[in-house]
């Protein structure tokens, strides 16, 4: 479903963040990314909605080369992803609610259904009925859920998290690593990249661990 | 289509939510292309009006040929074979110098020549020209200079000429006042949008996250513009409709003290739609420019 072959990614200034990593995800699968700050845990993940190319080496999703997918193509690549950023990258001028519906706006989803779409992704990391609250009135777990609600309001078959947990205290933390579990039963193909190995300890997900551009270890 | 339909609407409520968000500013922009606007627009009027008074009175236009006192009735009959021979020349007529002192004694100077004695006033042949190219009547009127017994040739139409050189005058000044003035306004345009893209960074970085495409994001920029444009096109519309009325009154009565009929008259419909959609072209292009130049680095 994904597949890494030799990627290389070497950014301006000739700094290498990657340096040729290649592996396999199939549908279906948990998959904890770990490694220390600066390893490129976040470099890798960009490279599967297109957000940066590999300097060298490809990219697959589904059979398809998204490494060399042409600028026009990439958003329709970037619908059939749950996407949660590093920075929760929320609208801070609009309520939980617009927040949500952005990615049903984008795709032209006539508002009816959205809005039940809507209610079903805030209800399932348990924000029903927060709806018109404004992000900057919520804490940060929860303002985490409103992004990943926005990211699988789509019904994505892949969803992709960069450290979810990362501003989170151990609570909180645990209860957003429960949530990306429960998707994966639910026929999600799940990759999250996090620092805190313990946490998705007791969800048996399959390890990919970084260190210094290179895939250092796989639990396979 | 109806997917198409549905992101359009979206776009053009985005758009004036926009507007509507920053109510001073949207007035303060609308005013600012208004007032431009209303200048070109206003001159194109006023010589608009002049052009059709100009017509009204114009006619076609007529060439008088006064033929030398000591012309005789052989030399009158020349003129007149040879005016009759002349491919340029539609019509004539001649007007004889007891014809022209009986004409002039009704208009009441007959007292001030009866002093003389003698009609001092020669024969004349008042000739009208095909078609209404002022270069056929130059033409004409350098040809019969030239002829014989022919003492003066006077052409009816030269101020109308001169009204004419100077309409055009005041067409270009015009144009080219539009051209500065709707160039000024993609500037502002231009600019306007380019504050709205900045300011908009995250959002827009975010909806591309989340796949939104180019033209989702250009789409509301471009009503942005338009209605922006269309919105000054009304201020200036308002402007030059408003100036015409206030000033429709006193220039008919000035008319009326010249002896002639002569009404100021507004923008019509169709100078109004043109105005308007000058506007609107005028805004959707500055957002569009801005749009392509602060939209068109993507992320890597
Ligand atoms: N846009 C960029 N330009 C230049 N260097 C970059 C860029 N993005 C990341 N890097 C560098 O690449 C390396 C890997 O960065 P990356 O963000 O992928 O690491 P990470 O594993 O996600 O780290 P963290 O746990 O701190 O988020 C870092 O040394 C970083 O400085
Ligand atoms: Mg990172």
């Amino acid at each position: 479903m994904i597949l890494f072959e030799e990627v290389v990614k070497r950014y301006p200034g000739e700094y290498v963040a990657l340096a040729g990593v290649s592996f396999e995800i199939r549908h279906g699968e948990f998959v904890v990314l770990s490694g220390h700050s600066g390893a490129g845990k976040s470099t890798l993940l960009k490279m599967i909605p297109v957000i940066e190319r590999p300097s060298s080496g490809t990219v697959r999703i589904n059979g398809q080369d998204v490494s060399r997918l042409r600028a026009a193509a990439i958003p329709y690549l970037r619908r059939n992803l749950g996407l949660v950023l590093q920075e929760s990258r929320l609208l801070f001028d609009r309520s939980v609610f617009d927040n949500v519906m952005l990615p049903l706006v984008i795709t032209g989803h006539p508002p009816r259904d959205a809005a039940r779409r809507v209610a079903a992704a805030l209800e399932r990391v348990g924000l029903k009925g927060r709806d018109r609250e404004m992000p900057a009135g919520l804490s940060g777990g929860e303002q985490q859920r409103v992004a990943i609600a926005r990211a699988i309001v789509n019904k994505p078959s892949i969803l992709i998290a960069d450290e979810p947990t990362a501003h989170l205290d151990r609570a909180y933390a645990r209860e957003i690593a429960a949530l990306f579990k429960s998707f994966n039963e639910a026929g999600v193909t799940v990759l999250v990249s996090t620092h805190d190995s313990e946490l998705f300890a007791h969800h048996a997900p399959r390890r990919l661990v970084l260190g210094k551009g290179i895939l250092i270890g796989d639990s396979e | 289509m109806t997917g198409w339909l549905y992101l359009h609407l979206r776009a053009m409520a985005q758009a004036i939510r926009r507007l509507a968000t920053h109510p001073l500013g949207t007035l303060l922009s609308a005013m600012v292309v208004g007032i431009a606007l209303s200048l070109p627009a206003a001159g194109y009027l006023l010589l608009d009006n002049v052009a059709s008074l100009a017509r009204g009175v114009s006619g076609t236009p007529e060439i008088s040929l006064f033929l030398a006192t000591e012309a005789g009735a052989a030399e009158v009959k020349a003129i007149e074979e040879r005016l009759g021979s002349e491919a340029q020349v539609a019509s004539y007529r001649f007007v004889s110098r007891e014809e022209a002192l009986r004409q002039l004694e009704q208009s009441g100077l007959g007292d001030v020549l009866g002093g003389l004695g003698s009609n001092p006033l020669p024969d004349a042949f008042v000739v009208s020209a095909r078609g209404d190219d002022p270069g056929v009547f130059e033409r004409l009127q350098a040809r019969f200079r030239e002829w014989e017994q022919v003492e003066h040739v006077q052409l009816d139409s030269a101020w109308v000429e001169r009204l004419h050189a100077l309409l055009g005058l005041g067409r270009s000044a015009v144009l080219l006042l539009a051209a500065l003035l709707g160039f000024a306004l993609v500037i502002v345009t231009f600019n306007t949008i380019r504050l709205h893209i900045l300011t908009q960074r995250h959002e827009i970085d975010v909806s591309r996250l989340l796949g939104a495409t180019d033209p989702f994001i250009r789409r509301p920029f471009y009503w942005f513009g338009g209605l922006q444009g269309l919105l000054g096109g009304l201020v200036a519309l308002a402007t030059v409709w408003l100036t015409v009325k206030a000033l429709a009154a006193p220039v008919e009565s000035l008319a009326v003290s010249y002896g002639a009929v002569f009404s100021l008259s507004g923008p019509d419909l169709r100078q109004g739609a043109s105005l308007l959609a000058f506007a609107s072209f005028l805004g959707w292009l500055g957002a569009a420019i801005s749009v392509r130049r602060h939209l068109a680095e993507r992320l890597r």
